[in-house]
């Protein structure tokens, strides 16, 4: 039985994971006005952790990324659902959206929307739920 | 002036059709591999085959359809792909995709 070696696919995993999660936080934040936004972003950030444990193994990406994927879930569903009651706060009916223009020192003059906050408690939800799934099952014992 | 705009855009269509017939044509040589490959890993080269040439294909649809809404899913497929093909590959060779314990 020979021993193998992933020099090669754990050089480029790290590589490309950053890559990865790169593009997860652009399709998070572009999902406003072009295409993206929770949904898919949360499935690339979990497509990242994949590919880190593929590559990896279980015990040393636990090690390094000390999250329980179960409590994300609840924490999602919690911002979503504060984003949506917050609106009460104003007199709104629930689930309003607003957005307003603001100006920062760097960066200028941006419009940041209230369904931005929305879209991460989706976010969260969707990793919480992909890395429950995948972890679970990679990890039963026979 | 007209005249060459519109001698470019005949040029630009039919090089996009000759394209779209290409890749049609490896798609299916690729499909005719993968249905009839003797062995598996034969099925996942031919398969990762398929996924760049389904790059290139939603590239060149940007391209008829003049829209750039193309470009993050062209960049989705190549991610896709090489997770996809780095699974099969783990499958083949050691039996388990996410081992519990690495040495």
């Amino acid at each position: 039985m020979y021993k193998t070696n992933d020099l090669i696919l754990r050089t480029t995993a790290s590589l490309i994971a950053f890559i990865l999660l790169g593009f997860a936080v652009y399709l998070l934040l572009a999902g406003h006005n072009s295409p993206g936004g929770g949904f898919v972003g949360g499935l690339m950030t979990s497509g990242a952790i994949l590919l880190m444990n593929m590559a990896y193994g279980l015990e040393v990406v636990r090690k390094v990324l000390p999250i329980n994927f179960v409590n994300l879930i609840p924490i999602g569903l919690a911002v979503a659902i504060g984003t949506s009651v917050g609106s009460f706060l104003f007199q709104q009916p629930f689930l309003s959206q607003t957005y307003g223009y603001f100006k920062f020192p760097i960066l200028g003059e941006i419009e940041l929307a209230t369904a931005m906050l929305f879209d991460l408690g989706v976010y969260l939800t969707v990793v919480g739920v992909m890395m429950t799934i995948i972890l679970s099952i990679a990890n039963d014992t026979e | 002036m007209t005249n060459i705009l519109t001698a470019t855009d005949n040029i630009l269509q039919i090089t996009l059709m000759i394209s779209f017939i290409g890749i049609a044509l490896s798609l299916a040589l690729l499909l005719y591999r993968v249905i009839t490959g003797p062995t598996q890993p034969e099925r996942a080269v031919a398969l990762d085959a398929i996924g760049i040439n389904l790059m290139g294909l939603a590239g060149l649809m940007s391209i008829y359809l003049v829209t750039t809404k193309l470009n993050d899913v062209i960049l989705l497929i190549g991610i896709l792909a090489f997770l996809s093909t780095l699974a099969i590959a783990k499958y083949l060779e050691k039996g388990v995709i996410i081992d519990r314990d690495v040495d």
